[in-house]
């Protein structure tokens, strides 16, 4: 993280590990399960980040599953959270309709919750995350799962227009982006971009964090 | 009470992506599952494919033995085998209706993965059936129906490789598919509308049972009982019961090897409050909230979490499990 920092990422996002992670792809499915193994947990992460706060110059956001938040307390997560310097939560399977169990919780501590919408989500459903989300939008790029593939299919720049439109908040292009290439194509559409799959393979490949962020610079 | 809840338990836990599909499913139940031309197209297949009604049958050596008078509804003389393809057969004339070209599932037993494949091929849709990796060992003539039926069967090597896991790994299918795709969903589980979907087909056990009940004998059984894994023929075996104060309905789980702490799969019993599969349900899961790998010998009751509506029964007072 540190290096990803130091390297010039504005958002850090943190996989909060689950054993059944349905909106992932092969390679952060594995990178959860191997961490589970290594006995990661969410204290694991907020007590890491806590002794941290205050070194990263990026945003903090944790992304993950409902079930291990929703076990943790969402009261006393969302405290932990922000404690622990994490701006925003992504939480996978968790659409607008079942965000008020734990939205209060997230207003009272300053954390946001990031909206996910997709190239099938109307204009009608995005304009109800814009009426709660903040921090920013991402908007997921395949009708896929996450690192699926290496083109960026046309109608995400229209999906793009009209997610400027809907938000007031920037709005990211995440899942599936694998190339420096595409980033050319979403200038003037996105304000950012979302990396997961590309970076673990890229790892796992025995490259570092450093290079990795190299390429896209 | 909020939409597609039963209690506190039900709801759509699921990534956006998979919002629009199910709110198209909702909105083909109001439309064309409770028309009086789907109801009787229904009611057709069920009597000329499927051998419906089922018998009920009177046990009077087994009655003596136990000092309980039984019948049992036989679900297992159904076309392919067992109450699976109630819900199935439902669901892919429910799906042809919608303009769907593929039928998606999960089966652990491969009993809903036959059912689906016959479905499909009775309609001719396309299947695709997924399974975990050692259910495709332990099932293998069933996954041999499958393929003679011309489903597609893939293989989940992921987590436990078993039910949750293909659940997990159709769910991700059903995201990059949904345009010409139905998830035929074989429990009455799953994100709304899925539970209220696979109960009004499966009732069809329950309607039948009370009034042969009743024909047969004058008056309404003491107590229904019902295996519970993902709960589809539970609750198809209770609904029709559920006004009749005097019935009691029992729900039974699966204990795994019955030692205190072995994997099991009994979730209404042992488990806790939490979210999977696109419900709030009752879960086997570690205080962190990872989910526990369940176990039993029956690979139909192989499942770690438990249909929605049943947490609600057991709320009630009733079935007691």
């Amino acid at each position: 993280m540190e290096v990803l920092d130091r390297a010039g990422a504005s958002v850090i996002e943190i996989g909060m590990p689950f054993s059944d992670p349905v909106a992932d792809g092969p390679t952060v499915e594995a990178a959860s399960l191997h961490s589970l193994e290594l006995g990661v947990d969410l204290d694991y992460i907020l007590d890491g980040l806590a002794e941290r706060k205050g070194t990263f110059n990026a945003a903090l956001l944790l992304m993950g599953y409902l079930n291990p938040v929703m076990q943790y307390g969402f009261e006393r997560f969302a405290k932990r959270c922000g404690e622990a310097g994490v701006s925003g939560l992504i939480i996978a399977d968790m659409p607008i309709d079942e965000a008020c169990c734990i939205k209060d919780a997230l207003d009272t501590h300053g954390v946001s919750l990031i909206p996910l919408v997709g190239l099938n989500t109307e204009a009608e459903r995005m304009g109800l995350y814009a009426d709660g989300g903040d921090g920013f939008c991402y908007v997921v790029s395949v009708m896929g799962i996450t690192g699926q593939r290496d083109t960026l299919p046309p109608e995400v720049k229209e999906k793009l227009r009209q997610a400027q439109d809907v938000f007031d908040i920037p709005v990211a292009l995440g899942f599936g982006i694998q190339r420096p290439e595409q980033l050319e194509e979403l200038k003037g559409l996105a304000d950012a971009a979302v990396f997961g799959s590309a970076l673990i393979n890229h790892i796992n490949d025995g490259g570092s964090a450093e290079s990795f962020m190299q390429r896209w610079k | 009470m909020k939409k597609g809840y039963f209690g506190d338990f039900g709801g759509q836990f699921v990534p956006e992506l998979l919002m629009p599909p199910l709110l198209e499913l909702e909105q083909a139940m109001d439309t064309i599952l409770y028309s009086k031309e789907f109801q009787n197209d229904f009611a057709t297949l069920l009597r000329d494919n499927v051998g419906r009604p089922s018998a009920l049958t009177h046990c009077p050596n087994v009655s003596k033995d136990i000092g309980v008078e039984l019948w049992l509804k036989r679900e297992d003389l159904n076309h392919t085998g067992a109450h699976k393809i109630n819900n199935t057969l439902g669901q892919a004339l429910l799906a042809k209706k919608m303009g769907k070209d593929v039928l998606l599932t999960e089966t652990g037993a491969g009993m809903n993965g036959v059912a689906t494949a016959t479905a499909a091929a009775m309609m001719d849709m396309e299947c695709v059936v997924y399974m975990g990796a050692k259910d495709v060992e332990r099932q293998e003539p069933n996954v041999r129906r499958m393929e003679t039926l011309g489903a597609e069967i893939i293989a989940v090597e992921s987590g436990t490789r078993t039910l949750k896991d293909a659940i997990n790994a159709a769910l991700r299918r059903w995201i990059s598919t949904q345009s010409n795709t139905h998830y035929c969903f074989g429990t009455a589980a799953g994100p709304h509308p899925f539970p209220l979907l696979v109960r009004e087909l499966q009732a069809v056990i329950s309607k039948e049972a009370r009034q042969q009940f009743l024909d047969r004998t004058g008056r309404l059984p003491d107590a229904v009982s019902a295996c519970v894994g993902g709960g589809s023929n539970a609750i198809g075996a209770f609904h029709h019961f559920v006004g009749d104060e005097s019935v009691r309905l029992v729900g039974v789980e699966a204990a795994g090897s019955g030692e205190p702490g072995c994997h099991n799969s009994a979730p209404l019993n042992l488990g806790s409050d939490g979210c999977l599969h696109g419900m709030k349900t009752k879960l086997l899961q570690t205080e962190q909230g990872q989910i526990l790998p369940s176990h039993s010998i029956a690979p139909g009751l192989d499942y770690p979490a438990s249909v929605p509506s049943t947490p609600t029964f057991r709320a009630a007072g009733a079935p007691s499990t």
